[in-house]
């Protein structure tokens, strides 16, 4: 076995660990929310709004609320936890290690997306109690959640790498990234909008991972797939360079 | 002769023009124990860091049993263990999940990394520890840790940076010990330090380092053939009188004691002589705390007042 997986490994057995150690952080806060989401609009006020694209508005928002957690779960647990090995100083165990800056990367978002994953399961798990599932496509559904996890672990990853105190890391969860979910299809189908919202919804990128993520249940999008698949695939490319050259050039990291 | 480490022409300069290295050259040789000092901000942090790869270089050569540090950093890095001056790992984690996990990064099966974590935990008594919150620790047990952390991959140059600060003195014997130990096995030791009886009952090679420069490179021996001056404690048999401190220079010290500084010039009969002449019996003698520590501050200061 390489040497570099061995240490991919080790950093990922490390990342799992923590999220289970900490599982009350972790794991049981977007279950508690997302119920209360199920609960509240799904329930109570979806019962009042009838169908949204062809289905009842609770089978419509739970691909949206489940991509959510993941979302939030992924970017959280990548900024927490880097930001805190930083801050610690104990991210030096690994940049004084030959590890390469890759492994180091692809450890740290391997832990992410394990986070992501595991809460997005538990949300899903939840929501069996509000609705049926149906699954249209299971290769569109694991692949856009496993991308769109690797997109906001590595948008954590940068946001750690420039963060220099704690407030730092919740200015992008609070100011971007909350309006980009919220305003991401999560809780309604963009055709309701005028056009003109409609276009300027579409360059906030939530909405393809939202909608590809939907179209994986349902069968129902308010974009083309497989722009979708671009667009998210590019976003994994882009973030993935920048994270690297930050490691690579030490930015954040090294005086 | 094999060098361990060889540093030439090596330049740090910071974002903000602070230039913390302005042209070392050092040599360690293989298996030596390599003292580094310094005052505060005298440029040791940083050129550990450049060595350990935690500090980009801005110019200069480093090369570790003639590997490139740049070109070469994963060689380089796999021959180096840390043990830093700060706590930096993490303190919610246990002991031999920190030390087996290092070994991990540096690429060692899982089973072999808690075998070698076992093996050193061992060796600093802390294998009891093993599954303990390190955050609970104590002082002297977090340092300890952090040196089983860096031995782990093995490595063939050994880092230590003030390694004892704030151990207590049955500790630190206990791991100027260890590192003799291992130094035995032939692993190169850098070893900075505060206390500078350290470096003399450790080390054959030391340098001095002030503002980014290196303003003595040599053996300890010569170094403190340098000293023209030392001084001596004289336990006598009464309480001085003031005709006595006037005769020798000595200042009184404490109810029967007297300090003299002795030039290297003047033999010490001359004193007793002087002593037995004034009707006083010596019950003991011994030469002050360190003689490297004299040194140390008098070179400093010299620099310091030419600067």
């Amino acid at each position: 076995m390489s040497t570099t997986r061995i240490g991919i490994q080790t950093l990922l057995r490390k990342e799992i660990t923590r999220i289970i150690r900490i599982w009350s952080q972790t794991i049981l806060p977007p279950a508690i929310t997302m119920t209360l989401y199920f609960v509240i609009f799904g329930n109570l006020i979806g019962a009042r709004i009838g169908e949204m694209g062809g289905f009842d508005y609770m089978s419509f928002i739970v691909p949206g609320l489940v991509m959510m957690s993941v979302i939030t779960s992924s970017y959280g647990n990548m900024v927490s936890s880097f930001f805190g090995a930083k801050f610690a100083k104990h991210v030096e165990e690994l940049l004084i290690s030959p590890m390469p800056n890759w492994a180091i990367l692809v450890g740290y978002v391997s832990g992410s997306l394990f986070r992501g994953l595991i809460v997005g399961l538990v949300v899903t798990l939840v929501s069996l109690f509000f609705t049926e599932i149906k699954i249209h496509n299971v290769w569109i559904v694991l692949s856009t959640v496993v991308l769109t996890s690797v997109v906001f672990s590595l948008g954590g990853f940068i946001n750690a790498a420039f963060a220099k105190k704690f407030d730092d890391i919740a200015i992008i969860p609070t100011f971007v990234l909350t309006p980009l979910t919220y305003l991401g299809g999560v809780f309604y189908s963009i055709s309701l909008l005028p056009e003109f919202w409609q276009n300027v919804s579409k360059i906030n990128p939530v909405l393809y991972m939202v909608n590809t993520f939907r179209y994986g249940f349902l069968g129902v999008s308010d974009i083309n797939v497989g722009v979708a698949y671009g667009i998210i695939i590019a976003f994994v490319l882009i973030l993935g360079f920048i994270s690297w050259y930050i490691l690579h050039k030490g930015i954040g990291l090294r005086s | 002769m094999e060098y361990a480490i060889k540093i030439k022409d090596l330049v740090k300069t910071y974002g903000d023009g602070t230039q913390a290295l302005k042209g070392v050259d050092l040599n360690v040789e293989s298996g030596e124990i390599f003292a580094l000092l310094g005052p505060n901000g005298a440029g040791k942090s940083t050129l550990i860091g450049i060595l350990s790869s935690l500090v980009n270089s801005t110019s200069g050569d480093v090369k570790v049993f003639g590997k490139d540090l740049i070109k070469d950093r994963k060689a380089v890095k796999s021959m180096i263990g840390l043990v830093p001056q700060e706590f930096n790992f993490n303190m919610f984690e246990k002991p031999i999940d920190i030390v087996a996990n290092q070994a991990g990064y540096y690429g060692v099966p899982r089973k072999d990394a808690l075998a070698r974590a076992e093996k050193y935990l061992k060796q600093l008594q802390l294998w009891e520890k093993k599954d303990s919150i390190s955050r609970g620790l104590s002082g002297g047990m977090k340092r300890r840790l952090m040196i089983a952390r860096a031995m782990v991959n093995e490595p063939r140059i050994l880092i230590l940076d003030e390694p004892t600060a704030g151990v207590d003195i049955e500790i630190r014997r206990s791991m100027w010990s260890f590192v003799q130990q291992i130094a035995e096995l032939g692993t190169t030791i850098i070893l900075t330090t505060h206390y500078l009886e350290e470096a003399e009952q450790l080390c054959k090679n030391i340098a001095i380092i002030d503002r980014g420069e290196i303003v003595r490179n040599t053996t300890i021996k010569d170094l403190l053939k340098t000293l023209d001056i030392e001084t001596f404690i004289f336990d006598l048999d009464r309480h001085p009188d003031e005709a006595l401190l006037k005769t020798l220079g000595a200042t009184h010290k404490d109810d029967c004691s007297i300090e003299l500084d002795v030039p290297k010039s003047k033999d010490l009969n001359s004193v007793f002589k002087q002593l037995d002449q004034a009707g006083y019996q010596v019950s003991s003698m011994r030469n002050k705390a360190n003689r490297l520590e004299e040194l140390f501050v008098k070179m400093i200061e010299n620099k310091g007042a030419k600067a």
